[in-house]
């Protein structure tokens, strides 16, 4: 490819005036090996040119009833987390009314150990009474 | 229209429609983002798409408005690109890293054009449209189509000689 040319349409190319085949021209000299020294430039722009044409869209394409699907699994799962929530809190419920029975349990039965002994040491005391009684009795029978 | 006709029509555009948002946007995701979403509109309306003339033009014209939109609204989080680092570079030896990096230097100094030069330039010489496509797409005269992308031509070039004089300098 001769260099004029290249130049020329150089010209042309900045004044935004080459066709698309002119600048296929110029595309195909500029990412060859062979370029002119004084046009490097126009190397890197070519190049870059052509390598962000090389960049592709990756990701997958979700359409429409894609969409739906997720929107219905969306519903089934709020609905299951609002079922388990609920399951839960009666579950937890149960839980604390059995804690609070048990603890009821062990406080009545405290108060009641608590009355046993006392009882035990009214107890005592009565047995005491009886040997005053006794002995009171035995007295009173010798006096007689 | 089905879902294989209707990826039939749209697959040979699917890549340009994500670099031209990937060129507005510059963050990939942000541009993977608005290519689905774009392609789920032209999907909801798939019905029309027939009746249009040109769908691959509408397609584009669709792209960038979404862009524009996306960022006047200023949802985007752009990430910013930090090029601080390529003076360093240049006197490197390693010849791969100096043209990866000079390619880079292209894609900056078009990301510092104009919106407007910006899409020009990325639906003509990169995606090599015609300008009675791109007149179409962009919604412009073709002479003032034709001023952009000269002027943007004209800017990178310039920028790029400047840089790399300075570089040659150095060396």
């Amino acid at each position: 490819m001769e260099l004029t040319k290249i130049e020329r349409l150089l010209v042309k190319y900045k004044n935004a005036e080459t066709t698309l085949k002119e600048e296929d021209i110029l595309r195909m000299y500029f990412t060859s090996n062979k370029v002119a020294p004084h046009l490097k430039e126009y190397q890197l722009i070519f190049n870059y040119f052509k390598s962000n044409n090389d960049e592709t869209y990756t990701k997958k394409i979700k359409l429409n009833n894609k969409i739906k699907k997720r929107n219905w699994l969306m519903v089934a799962a709020s609905i299951t987390l609002l079922l388990s929530t609920y399951s839960g809190l009666t579950m937890i419920n149960q839980y604390n009314q059995k804690k609070q029975a048990a603890e009821n349990l062990a406080q009545i039965t405290n108060v009641l150990k608590l009355v046993s002994t006392n009882l035990k040491k009214g107890n005592q005391a009565l047995k005491k009474l009886h040997v005053y009684e006794d002995s009171v009795y035995k007295i009173f029978k010798k006096i007689k | 229209m089905n879902e294989s006709d209707f990826l039939k029509v749209v697959l040979p555009f699917k890549d340009k429609v994500f670099r031209l948002a990937k060129r507005l946007l510059v963050s990939k995701d942000e541009a993977e983002d608005a290519t689905q979403e774009l392609l789920l509109k032209l999907w909801k309306n798939k019905d029309k798409i027939t009746s249009y003339r040109n769908t691959e033009a509408f397609a584009m014209t669709m792209t960038k408005n979404y862009c524009y939109d996306r960022l006047k609204s200023k949802q985007a989080g752009n990430l910013t690109l930090i090029h601080g680092n390529y003076k360093e570079k240049e006197t490197s030896l390693d010849k791969k890293l100096e043209y990866i990096d000079s390619v880079d230097r292209v894609h900056l100094l078009i990301d510092n054009l104009p919106d407007q030069q910006k899409i020009i330039i990325q639906l003509r010489d990169v995606e090599q449209y015609n300008f009675k496509e791109i007149c179409e797409m962009v919604n412009m005269k073709p002479t003032a189509v034709r001023v952009s992308l000269s002027r943007a031509r004209k800017t990178i070039r310039e920028q790029l000689t400047k840089q790399h004089s300075y570089g040659v300098n150095q060396d």
